[in-house]
């Protein structure tokens, strides 16, 4: 307002918000509505014309149970991811958080996962977890019995299981996180810790951790958002399977769409991006206020 | 406790440490990458139940390697994967960064929703079917400009997030000093912001890089069997059946494929770190 009051223009034109604005209208905004307006309609690759079928869709996915299998597939992911992802990084964390020489060859093997493909991450899995793979040949090597769980053909078990692998690719990411979080306490704080004889869970639980807030929140958010957008991983190995248990989001839209059933697809998409944003709606709040202690 | 106790836990502890920290390395990342490594050097049928052992049936390294690299068209996959990253990186950030600068500076109520509706695509995933419905209408389907504008929508939302908070904490006095000596805005944005943002630009653009580069998903529904990609290719090839039961050209592709990222992470990991860290907890 000091530009008023001076009877200046201000310095950042309003112009400069337009090249980024345009481009979302268009390419994030637009389709967004389009996806509203499909859900009700009967579109499919098996007819050029499209007509309006009112709520038939939503009464569809709703009917087979896809829809409430799908979106407890989801959550458990999305929840799960952001446990695992988290307790990970922390553990990690606090593990190397010396700098010495190991443990800095340590962070970096850990970081590789983060620059690789979560596809070439899921395929490597895939491999490792085959009823006769490595996997089970080491546990047969330590139990002396033979093992072969099939780790990723269990109906119950087997979306746990690819909640860890999604959290071993990014796990790397949320350590650093941490490590850059724990960087920021200092010395004197942990000295005194240290002459009063606090021991070290203590000193974790009521010195340090509170210095971790941020990253916290950056690791969390990142941890849920990211598993709600997640295919790659669950594509590699069990492309949803079985029986559809670990068929997220994702693989979903991606199987409907290879089928030609588009307004199917759309109607999914729509209702979990309505489950998402008001669960997301919650992390914006805390990421705001985080924003304003910045 | 007593310090003397304490102070043995904690030399005992320093022995303990790097044996953890090496074991837990070995066992969590190098046995999984010694999988890859030692599966691609391995026959057809030795890969087929890839076990950790050295090849029982011969080396067949350079073999592998160059059908997964003629195969998997590793060449058009690099420049085809180079030429969406560079250009949507560069769009995110600078379009990214003149937003936050407004959005961060001044205040309304109106810019105040402008600010919400440009950050929630954070959280709103991408409609990706009526995307490519749009996408044909406009004729940029399976075309690299469309691929570019499609990353930069739906990661223009990420950018201008962090980097609005990070302006946030930049004082005003430079500006207002450049602009009493009569510099126009788009000379303040180019010589005194964009400097000031390269903590915050660094940490976007290394998330950035690496969500567009392994991102396959929206690569396969905007450009897939138009164009190469390194992980689309990966993908096409492996679920197309010509590498079922091909683990070992499916590792030796992902080995091509992760050279890149791990050269550019190996020359530059200190900055790389720095950068990542920099922007992300203030």
């Amino acid at each position: 307002m000091t530009a008023k009051a001076t009877g200046r223009k201000p310095s950042q034109p309003l112009a400069f918000l337009v090249p980024a604005m345009a481009i979302m209208l268009v390419f994030f905004f637009v389709p967004s509505v389009y996806n509203l307006v499909y859900a009700f309609t009967d579109w499919s690759s098996f007819k050029s014309s499209i007509n309006y079928v009112g709520l038939r869709n939503f009464s569809n996915v709703l009917q087979n149970g896809v829809l409430l299998g799908d979106l407890k597939v989801n959550l458990i992911y999305a929840v799960a991811v952001a446990i695992f992802q988290n307790l990970f990084g922390l553990g990690l964390a606090l593990l190397l958080e010396a700098d010495t020489r190991i443990n800095r060859f340590a962070r970096t093997m850990i970081f590789i996962p983060v620059l690789m493909s979560a596809l070439a991450v899921g395929y490597i899995f895939q491999a490792l977890l085959k009823p006769a793979g490595s996997v089970n040949a080491i546990l047969s090597f330590f139990s002396g019995q033979d093992v072969s769980y099939a780790w990723l053909n269990d109906t119950s078990w087997t979306l746990l299981w690819l909640t860890l692998i999604h959290s071993w690719k990014w796990m790397g990411l949320a350590m650093l996180i941490y490590l850059a979080g724990l960087k920021t306490i200092s010395a004197e704080v942990l000295e005194a810790a240290r002459i009063d004889g606090v021991n070290r869970w203590q000193t974790f639980r009521h010195v340090k951790f509170p210095f971790l807030a941020p990253a916290v929140t950056f690791n969390v958010a990142t941890a849920l958002l990211g598993s709600m957008n997640s295919f790659d991983i669950a594509q590699a190995t069990t492309g949803g399977g079985p029986g559809q248990t670990t068929e997220i989001l994702n693989i979903f839209i991606y199987r409907t769409f290879g089928q030609g059933l588009f307004a199917q697809a759309t109607t999914m998409s729509l209702v979990l991006v309505i489950v998402i944003s008001l669960m997301a709606f919650p992390t914006i709040i805390f990421l705001r206020r985080r924003e304003r202690v910045l | 406790m007593s310090t003397t106790e304490t102070t043995a836990r904690r030399s005992r502890l320093s022995v303990i440490q790097p044996v953890v920290a090496l074991l837990l390395v070995a066992v969590v990342v190098g046995i999984p990458l010694w999988l890859v490594v030692v599966t691609s050097a391995k026959s057809q049928g030795d890969a087929l139940n890839p076990s950790l052992g050295l090849p029982t049936d011969g080396w067949h390294l350079a073999q592998n390697y160059s059908r997964a690299f003629t195969e998997g068209r590793v060449i058009q996959a690099s420049l085809g994967s180079a030429s969406i990253v560079v250009p949507a990186a560069v769009l995110v950030l600078l379009f990214g960064s003149m937003a936050a600068w407004v959005l961060a500076r001044r205040s309304s109520l109106w810019l105040s929703i402008v600010y919400a509706v440009a950050i929630s695509g954070i959280v709103i995933p991408p409609a990706v079917i009526t995307l490519v419905l749009l996408l044909r209408q406009l004729g940029l389907a399976g075309t690299l400009p469309g691929m570019v504008l499609v990353y930069v929508g739906i990661y223009l939302s990420t950018a201008i997030f962090f980097i609005t908070g990070f302006i946030r904490t930049i004082p005003h006095e430079l500006e207002e000093a450049a602009r009493v000596d009569g510099a126009g805005p788009v000379r303040i944005f180019f010589t005194i912001i964009l400097p000031l943002l390269r903590p915050v630009l660094a940490t976007a653009t290394i998330l950035i890089c690496l969500y567009i580069w392994n991102d396959v998903f929206f690569a396969f529904f905007v450009i897939g069997g138009r164009m190469d990609t390194l992980p689309l290719n990966l993908f096409q090839v492996a679920s197309a059946g010509v590498y079922l039961n091909n683990c070992n050209l499916i590792f030796a592709y992902v080995v091509l494929m992760s050279i890149p990222l791990l050269v550019v992470f190996a020359v530059a990991q200190r900055r790389i770190i720095a950068g990542i860290t920099g922007g992300a907890v203030k």
